[in-house]
């Protein structure tokens, strides 16, 4: 009998920590939702996997021509810096977008099984994480063009990916939370992105800003705080100061936390909410 | 998961069955509001007009009961009788609000129409997919995908996008899929009405197969003949409310007089 699952309501650990037992115990659902997301994504489009990768490349093409041409910005190596900042936001908005979108869509399937209602979130984010390294492709071919030699910080980008997980995450269970309740917060927050996206010096160079706004836009971004964590091995060939990396590592693990615990404890209510 | 407590000295009935499923006291009462508020805008304004009206709804109130191994238990009761909110809280998609709910064993609820299906996957996708949402691996799925698309008799179609499949096909899959491996707990809510008469035998036969093996089928239906032919108890759902609970025919035969 001790093989046997045995479901007690009056015996549960506290929300965060079940959620987080039971998504690992669901861990094949997440791989094979990811699966699907990515299989549906390109199964009627001829060039497929070669979409993701064109998709930065493309803006960057845009980008350069806007800022070499009519702000003729000075900024050296700039399609290495706006390809940075590009695929670090593409990753964000996309995850944390998709983390409430895939939570409605689902709606069928949570009101008839149990799954831990994270999974979405999570498959969200294992989504955009394949994305994110598909971009890293044309990224390095740009490299490769512009003659930029490997260093050794490029060792500290993996470090970078687990952070900006990290952060995305805990952003879109705090989105997902609040959408299940009020579904007009996605349209606010398409705006906010939009927003959100022109104070963090994504494809212009940082020192557009006057000194006296820079510490509103940047300091007390943390998107901005994670986009430097890949500028700096990437575009700088530095290594990130601990300082930066404690600061980012304290956001992100915050977030994260904060992200969890509230959506685990609204998880109930979504079955007849969405 | 918790494992087995002291409370699990009770579960041995009398004559050797052992129970698998107890609800006690159990009642889901849900918080409405009065007009459905979809958005933040409208509720920022009523809320500040204090316009916001809670209104408690008993879905369920007091609801106890016992099921053994190996029964198959019917529910009738009108639509909103609650019988599909007591089926979420026994699979575990919507908890209790007051009172307690226990299982033992896995629960396979039957998904209507595919639920857990992807039309644009094929039907070989489809059935890694679903057996993910059962808790199986896809090494755990590889044996068992044979006998499933034996029993769907799909085998032709196995690899066409499920777009392509009629209804009666995604049915017959999400059948074969969910019943491949006997279940501890298996919930069917009406789909035995679906899909051609032979089939309709089969997956009869494979159920009635499981109760044998000692696996419980809790059956929803508002049809109390095949209810009568199929449970030996069951249970009549009024209001969120038992009605009544006895051997099937006489529910049934006390349910059939009070809808007529």
């Amino acid at each position: 009998m001790s093989d046997v699952p045995v479901y007690d309501s009056a015996a549960r650990p506290p929300a965060a920590i079940e959620e987080l037992l039971e998504a690992w115990r669901y861990r094949n659902l997440i791989m094979e939702f990811i699966r699907r997301d990515i299989v549906t994504r390109y199964k009627r489009s001829a060039l497929g996997v070669v979409w993701t990768m064109l998709n930065p490349l493309g803006t960057m093409l845009i980008m350069m021509v806007v800022f070499y041409q009519l702000f003729h910005v000075t900024t050296p190596k700039y399609p290495i810096y706006v390809l940075v900042g590009l695929i670090v936001w593409n990753f964000f908005a996309q995850s944390t977008g998709a983390a409430p979108q895939t939570l409605l869509w689902s709606h069928t399937l949570v009101h008839k099984v149990y799954m831990p209602r994270t999974v979405f979130a999570l498959v969200a984010v294992g989504g955009g994480i394949v994305n994110l390294l598909l971009s890293f492709v044309p990224l390095a071919l740009v490299m490769l063009v512009l003659k930029i030699p490997p260093t050794m910080p490029l060792l500290f980008v993996p470090i970078a990916i687990v952070l900006l997980c990290m952060f995305t995450l805990g952003v879109g269970l705090l989105l997902s939370a609040v959408v299940a309740f009020f579904p007009d917060v996605l349209d606010i927050y398409s705006i906010l992105l939009t927003a959100w996206l022109y104070v963090s010096a994504i494809f212009y160079p940082y020192d557009i800003i006057p000194i006296s706004y820079r510490w509103w836009f940047f300091n007390l971004n943390p998107i901005y705080h994670l986009v430097l964590l890949f500028r700096d091995p990437l575009y700088y060939g530095n290594w990130p100061s601990p300082g930066h990396i404690a600061t980012a590592t304290f956001v992100s693990v915050t977030t994260l936390v904060a992200g969890w615990i509230i959506f685990a404890r609204r998880a109930d209510e979504l079955a007849y909410r969405i | 998961m918790s494992l087995p407590t002291a409370s699990d000295a009770q579960v041995t009935m009398t004559d050797g069955h052992s129970v698998v499923l107890r609800l006690e006291n159990l009642s889901v009462v849900f918080k409405i509001t009065k007009e459905r508020i979809t958005s933040l805008k409208e509720y920022a304004i009523k809320r500040i007009r204090r316009q916001v009206v809670h209104e408690d709804f008993w879905a369920l109130r007091n609801v106890n009961v016992e099921i053994r191994e190996g029964e198959v238990f019917g529910i009738v009761g009108r639509n909103g009788a609650g019988k599909s909110t007591l089926l979420k809280v026994i699979a575990r998609v919507l908890r209790p609000t007051h009172g307690r709910v226990w299982v033992r064993g896995h629960v396979a609820p039957l998904l209507e129409m595919g639920a857990g299906f992807h039309i644009e996957l094929t039907g070989r996708e489809n059935v890694y997919l679903y057996g993910s949402l059962l808790g199986f691996s896809r090494t755990q799925m590889d044996e068992k995908l044979e006998r499933i698309v034996d029993f769907a008799e799909l085998w032709d179609f196995i690899d066409a996008p499920l777009r392509t499949y009629s209804t009666g096909m995604v049915t017959r899959l999400g059948f074969a899929i969910a019943t491949d491996v006997k279940p501890d707990v298996l919930i069917v809510d009406e789909i035995l009405g679906v899909g051609d008469e032979a089939f309709q035998r089969k997956s009869r036969e494979r159920m009635l197969g499981f109760c044998e093996q000692g696996a419980t089928v809790i059956l929803v239906t508002h049809n109390s003949e095949l209810m009568q032919s199929m449970c030996e108890r069951a249970m009549w759902l009024d209001r969120g409310e038992m009605k009544m609970i006895g051997p099937a025919d006489e529910v049934a035969a006390a349910y059939h007089a009070a809808s007529l």
